[in-house]
């Protein structure tokens, strides 16, 4: 296998929305580069919809306190509220910049960026539903991904393109570099850098119904954890509404806030029962939650009474094909229905991990639950967790997360390659990665343990035991099965001992990582004894506030983890009961 | 349903030149293409090489030529094109591995017509601003994915590869009808040379092709009339 040695300042791991902004910040004072999987353009930023809120107070009056307010109540309580105050503020200024780097929002008639209603968000800490999302069409991420790319364009920023990284070197606690595999070629490239910004994305591939595109597989998160860091808040990850029947694929909650409604099969909007106030714009944990009840309640429609309706047949041509271009499209392409005329069928589809890599607010990754910063590692965007988004990100929130902590983690970088020097990684630096690569190909295939059949186990069985409803019952089943889903990996054979564009192997490391995304959920979801946020476990159906107001630390040990905890950062809210 | 792929193969480590292989997959009509070559990926040869990525045709990754038409895999369904499928890669950029093209040339491209904002007056504070009308006038081409569907299945791109091809065109489309954009004159001037907007002969493939729905041959022609009153 051929090895490649390259010597950078720092090195950006993703090139979707956060990689993309740290790398915006970081190229002008580095020799910087950035390694992305994919193209930066088939980054999952491009799939985001509906919006990126900030109180810029276009459409009525609005203030950052009043999103910090919402945010942590959506949170259930649980986000740091000092980095939720940053969140907020710094969004203002942030969506700015990006209408100042090009960003094409919609407008008002005034030729102000135009601003939309979005679940969660309200006006006066809980009055009424806010005008707050900043929005291009329904294709907000799409015009963000495009935007940041053209940026890096204009700046002349180094990309390393479909270069998978897949080893971080740490040597007595400092970071060293990464190392990467060439998917073109099958060379291995040694990356000798003294600073690292993972910004990889989400792990929605866990589940068998997800919005996540194939890519997001949980890499960052999971070299990490290999090497001991912890991952915190694993037991929270989020399942949006409205995801197209059985497909999963994402349909804007900008949906519901341009005046869509969701129906059960006798055509009874349900959200009146479950949030009185907001209805369906009540937060996407509350809805998937109503949703699933309802099906269990035998008032789901269809044939096997497991969907519910999306209705958007009251809001007229003229605004869907001006507001809802996209989803509406998804819709007649996959579904062939008309959505002007007949409401759509939707289930709730995992869509976003709260939890992930910790960082603190600076986006400096920490190494265990007493707040320990690891020198010279970033995380930033869906892969780390700061948290602002607590037990349940409020939509939109993760737009402005990309953008505000990718920054900060650039920021990061720059300070910490301005104080110290180039370090040297050696040329054995690459034998773990090696070595891995060896095994796969070497070992005779067997379909027995192909990729393929032990992921598809994996995902039905979490989809089944580790979704919206938990109990300590699913979840220790679950355990058991992702045991015996781990000695199967042990075993795992490949097809393909090709070096060009060889898949197959990158799928079967991918796979790793998913095995311990899912362990990692499934611990920390045993362990937390209440329904908080996301997290809902009907053996505990309330919060617990007295034995959780804590954030879980999760420790890779040999099939499950090791949890830690550190108490929840409050301000000026206190906790009390979300009710919408 | 039993549908037949025949697929153009291609192994840089052990062929001299592509040869088609063909495949019985089970599927059902709803199914995407994309699914019907995972099932073969994942449980038949596991050696099959495609792009892929979000899988609803957003991100651009897997743009291939289906029964003689440039589609993006996951944008089409088995009851869309039947039970005999043809998929070739997209033609005019080097084959790398089966279905996989060397997308380099194509993101040259890209680069070469300055696709991004370019305005030197300060910003200000807030938002510049800019009416719902003039925001009008770009929002088709804002949608591009770059997937290269365009580009591949223009017959001037494939027998001259120099030609910046339809989706480059379509980025600079993109600035030089932002009112907030000041950068015009230099991209039409790049677009004025003998490999820019006057290689287009309007066959229109572009614009069947473009699963984004851009009516790209007429943005090529918007462009074409601004180099005119440009000079």
């Amino acid at each position: 296998m051929k090895v490649i040695k390259h010597s950078f300042d720092g090195v950006i791991v993703g090139a979707g929305g956060a990689g993309l902004r740290a790398a915006i910040e970081a190229a002008p004072h580095m020799k910087l580069a950035v390694i992305t999987k994919l193209y930066p353009t088939r980054s999952h930023t491009g799939a985001a919809q509906g919006g990126m809120s900030a109180a810029l107070a276009n459409v009525e009056e609005d203030n950052w306190n009043w999103h910090a307010f919402d945010t942590v109540k959506g949170s259930d309580y649980l986000a740091d509220q000092p980095a939720v105050d940053i969140l907020c503020k710094e969004a203002i200024d942030a969506v700015i910049e990006l209408e100042h780097w090009g960003l094409p929002f919609s407008r008002l008639d005034n030729g102000k960026i135009a601003q939309r209603r979005f679940g969660g968000h309200t006006v006066k800490e809980g009055t009424s539903p806010a005008f707050r999302a900043c929005y291009a069409a329904d294709r907000t991420g799409h015009m963000i991904l495009q935007t940041l790319y053209q940026k890096c364009v204009s700046m002349g920023v180094t990309f390393f393109d479909e270069f998978q990284v897949l080893d971080i070197k740490i040597e007595d606690g400092i970071c060293q570099g990464v190392v990467a595999y060439e998917l073109a070629t099958g060379d291995i490239h040694i990356f000798e850098t003294r600073a690292v910004t993972f910004a990889t994305g989400g792990f929605g591939k866990i589940f068998k119904v997800s919005s996540n595109a194939h890519s997001l597989t949980g890499d960052g998160p999971g070299i990490l954890y290999q090497k001991g860091i912890p991952l915190e808040d694993m037991e929270f990850y989020q399942f949006h509404p409205t995801g197209i029947y059985r497909l999963g694929i994402l349909l804007s909650e900008a949906a519901r806030g341009e005046g869509g409604i969701l129906r059960n099969k006798d055509g009874e909007r349900f959200m009146e029962r479950y949030a009185p106030s907001i209805k369906d714009l009540a937060p996407r944990d509350m809805v998937s939650r109503a949703i699933a009840t309802e099906i269990s309640a035998g008032n789901g429609a269809g044939p096997d009474s497991d969907y519910v309706y999306l209705d958007l047949t009251h809001l007229g041509a003229e605004t869907i094909k001006k507001k809802l271009p996209d989803i509406t499209d998804f819709v007649r392409t996959y579904v062939k229905i008309e959505p002007i005329e007949e409401p759509i069928p939707v289930q709730p589809t995992a869509h976003y991990a709260m939890g992930g890599i910790p960082t603190d607010v600076n986006s400096r990754v920490l190494s265990d639950e007493k707040g320990t910063v690891l020198p010279g590692v970033y995380a930033a965007g869906e892969a780390a967790c700061v948290s602002v988004h607590g037990a349940n990100r409020l939509g939109t929130n993760s737009l402005l997360d990309i953008v505000v902590f990718g920054k900060r983690a650039g920021q990061s970088m720059v300070d910490y390659v301005t104080q110290t020097k180039p370090n040297q990684l050696s040329d054995n630096a690459s034998n773990d990665l090696t070595k891995k690569i060896t095994n796969l190909i070497e070992k005779e295939h067997t379909n027995e343990f192909s990729v393929a059949k032990i992921r598809k186990d994996l995902q039905d069985s979490m989809e089944e035991n580790a979704k919206i409803f938990r109990t300590k019952e699913t979840l220790e089943k679950q355990t058991e099965i992702l045991e015996e889903l781990r000695e199967r990996y042990e075993n795992v054979t490949i097809y393909d001992k090709g070096k060009v564009h060889n898949s197959e192997l990158v799928e079967a490391i991918e796979l790793d990582y998913l095995l311990d995304m899912s362990e990692a959920t499934v611990s920390s979801a045993l362990a937390r004894n209440e329904s908080r946020g996301a997290h809902s476990r009907q053996d505990y159906p309330d919060r617990d506030d007295t034995n959780f107001m804590k954030h879980s630390f999760a420790f890779k040990n040999e099939n499950s983890a090791n949890l830690k905890y550190r108490d929840v950062e409050l301000g000026k809210y206190e906790p009390m009961e979300r009710k919408y | 349903m039993d549908v037949s792929i025949k697929i153009l193969r291609y192994d840089p480590e052990s062929d001299r030149k592509g040869h088609w292989e063909n495949y019985i997959v089970d599927a059902e009509p709803e199914e995407r293409i994309l699914d019907l070559l995972h099932k073969i990926k994942w449980f038949e040869d596991g050696s099959l090489s495609f792009r892929k990525s979000c899988a609803h045709g957003v991100c651009g990754s897997d743009a291939m030529v289906i029964n003689g038409e440039n589609m993006l895999a996951c944008q089409v369904l088995v009851k869309e094109v039947g039970n005999s499928l043809k998929i070739e890669p997209i033609r005019g950029l080097p084959v790398v591995k089966d279905l996989i093209v060397d997308m380099e040339p194509f993101f040259d491209s890209y680069k070469k017509v300055m696709p991004y904002l370019i305005n030197e007056k300060e910003p200000g504070d807030r938002e510049r601003l800019q009416s719902p009308e003039d925001r009008d006038r770009f929002e088709d081409t804002t949608k591009c994915i770059l997937c290269a569907a365009c580009t591949t299945s223009c017959p001037v791109f494939w027998t001259a590869e120099s030609y910046v091809g339809p989706a480059a065109i379509v980025n600079a489309h993109r600035f030089v009808f932002d009112s907030r954009d000041e950068g015009s004159k230099q991209r039409l001037e790049i677009l004025k040379d003998v490999n820019g907007a006057f290689r287009c002969r309007t066959a229109f493939n572009c614009t069947s092709a473009c699963p984004r729905g851009i009516q790209v041959t007429k943005a090529i022609e918007d462009i074409k009339r601004e180099t005119l009153l440009n000079n």
